[in-house]
């Protein structure tokens, strides 16, 4: 049944019906409610949890990295300057091995100081060795909810849903929540392979010398490797159980015999599709929609961009000094193709700034110019700047 | 597609308005988007949201830059620049103010309604939350959703008592206004 569901609500409702058993988390703007929400179902008692409050987010991590060790399912969520405090401790998670799922509600990181919505934190951890799964509505950031404690626990990783801040955690809209059924029957009860047991103790992150810590990084690579089966197979078998249609890797829209293509990650596609869906002027785009961010499907990218002659990447977040993060690791997987296309990188919707329908037509016009380039912070009003800095 | 924007102030239930007015599309078994432009949230600064309501999912994100109608929860918003930017030609604005509508007027071509909102909800409610009977009326000039739509939406946050006071408070609300006096320009305005 479709309901109406602010995104927050919607999405704690979802990580409540997969059973987690410790929540821990600390409050940060645009991820707080979702962890109220969560906080509220186990307070009505329609979740039985426990709820740590902690002092901080580097304290979250910590909790819910041993709560997970002891064999609970556990969850949280965080953004921006949250994301960076507990970047030690997510380090600690995946390389240990540990399964569980976090929720980033998208956010820049300061500074300046900015509450609002790009894409700047999860990229900033993107070598932490989590998967990352970038969500395009609020029914995607439900069924990835789900997916994802099934994708972390099968591969003993952890998962990072991202989620754009505001843009989804605040919207309102109508989506189908599943049942408590058809999650039990995707998601088997947690049991992880390695839990800490008194009665049988083990010991865990221990100092590793040069003699192994080479293979140990080998064994996390490969099983990040794996996952990418994991992540196509959790989205065919919540297909089958929701009736949604449900995507692995990457989903594709618009003319997919079109010579230009535009990737997005989260959740500025669906603006650009009602864009492409009005724009009957303009000529015809393939819109790649990146799901998986890590691991990095290199080989479902390249059958994808097969044809493409330009591919314009709108980059949620950069590397100043160097340009997009996404698109230069886009560029050096297509260099693999044996006619590659031009791939240019385009920064939008940064620190909130509003992603409108024209953005399309002037991407489309963008790749008109002589010689488009291949970085630029797109809507950038130089004018604001003094002159020593333009 | 139509698309709304609401303005108000800090405190003055700007998000929950245009959730309830999605939500009431939602419940109606159409599509309903809302969402607030977020500033530094405080009590007083002027905020606006964004309501979407169409028969098929809806796909764009972006602020709403060309509104159909606009929703004013504070008359001294009107005059404030920026808040009657991009809205349609003809497109109708409802105030929440106590003076008549003719006196209010501005003589442009856009058709404008006063309600006296927060005196509504000050005698029904005993708090002075202009949301909701702005709602109402705006529901009956536009005959965009029946009234039914955005009871059902209220209560999913209010039972007895309370729910029966806004039941009261919409009732009054719209009738205070002339029904369908706005169905006509909002089809012209709304994509």
């Amino acid at each position: 049944m479709r309901q109406a569901l602010e995104g927050s609500q919607a999405m704690a409702r979802a990580v409540a019906l997969c059973r987690p058993q410790v929540v821990a988390a600390y409050p940060i703007t645009p991820q707080t409610h979702i962890v109220e929400n969560i906080a509220k179902l186990i307070a009505d008692g329609e979740l039985s949890a426990e709820l740590v409050s902690v002092e901080s987010e580097h304290s979250a991590a910590s909790v819910v990295l041993g709560a997970a060790a002891a064999g609970s399912r556990a969850y949280t969520a965080s953004a921006s300057q949250g994301i960076l405090l507990m970047s030690e401790v997510l380090f600690n998670i995946s390389g240990l091995r540990i399964p569980m799922v976090l929720t980033c509600a998208n956010r820049a990181v300061s500074a300046p100081l900015s509450i609002w919505n790009d894409q700047q934190d999860s990229m900033a951890v993107r070598d932490s060795g989590w998967v990352q799964i970038y969500c395009t509505d609020n029914q995607d950031a439900v069924d990835t909810s789900i997916q994802a404690f099934r994708i972390a626990e099968r591969t003993e990783l952890p998962v990072m849903v991202c989620v754009d801040g505001f843009t989804l955690t605040h919207t309102l809209e109508a989506l189908e929540l599943p049942t408590q059924g058809q999650v039990d029957d995707f998601l088997p009860r947690y049991q992880f392979s390695r839990s800490l047991d008194p009665n049988d103790p083990i010991s865990m992150g221990t100092l590793v010398s040069p003699d192994y810590f080479t293979e140990t990084r080998h064994a996390h690579h490969r099983a990040m490797l794996s996952a990418l089966d994991e992540i196509e197979s959790a989205a065919c078998d919540w297909h089958e159980i929701s009736g949604r249609s449900c995507h692995g890797l990457l989903e594709q829209a618009g003319d997919p015999s079109a010579t230009t293509g535009i990737l997005t990650m989260g959740s500025v596609s669906g603006t650009l599709q009602d864009a492409m869906r009005l724009e009957t002027e303009l000529p015809p785009a393939r819109l790649i929609k990146l799901r998986a961010f890590r691991p990095f499907p290199v080989d479902a990218l390249k059958a994808a961009c097969e044809g493409l002659e330009d591919l314009v990447i709108l980059e949620r977040a950069f590397s100043p000094g160097a340009g997009g993060i996404v698109g230069a690791e886009v560029r050096a997987a297509l260099s693999e193709l044996e006619d590659p296309p031009r791939v240019h990188s385009y920064a939008v919707g940064l620190g909130g700034r509003d992603v409108p329908l024209d953005l399309y037509s002037r991407v489309m016009g963008a790749l008109d110019a002589e010689s488009p380039e291949r970085f630029a912070l797109f809507d950038l009003n130089i004018e604001k700047l003094p002159e020593s800095e333009r | 597609m139509m698309e709304i924007r609401i303005h108000g102030r800090g405190g003055q239930g700007n998000v929950v308005a245009a959730y309830l007015l999605a939500m009431a599309a939602i419940e109606e078994g159409r599509y309903g988007q809302a969402f607030p432009a977020f500033g530094a949230e405080r009590r007083g600064a002027p905020v606006v949201a964004f309501v979407r309501i169409a028969d098929e999912p809806i796909l764009r994100r972006c602020q709403v830059r060309e509104p159909a109608a606009l929703i004013i929860q504070d008359q001294a918003l009107l005059g404030v620049p920026g808040v009657t930017d991009g809205l349609a030609p003809g497109g109708p604005i409802l105030v929440n103010a106590p003076e008549d509508s003719e006196q209010l007027s501005t003589g442009s071509d856009h058709p404008l309604v006063t309600l006296p909102a927060t005196r509504l909800a000050n005698e029904h409610l005993g708090r002075p939350l202009p949301n909701t009977a702005l709602l109402a009326a705006f529901l009956s000039l536009t005959q965009l959703l029946p009234q039914e739509a955005l009871v059902a939406s209220l209560s999913h946050r209010f039972s007895g008592k309370v729910l029966e006071r806004n039941k009261q408070l919409i009732e009054a609300a719209s009738s205070m206004v002339r029904a369908g006096e706005w169905q006509e320009v909002m089809h012209a305005t709304s994509a």
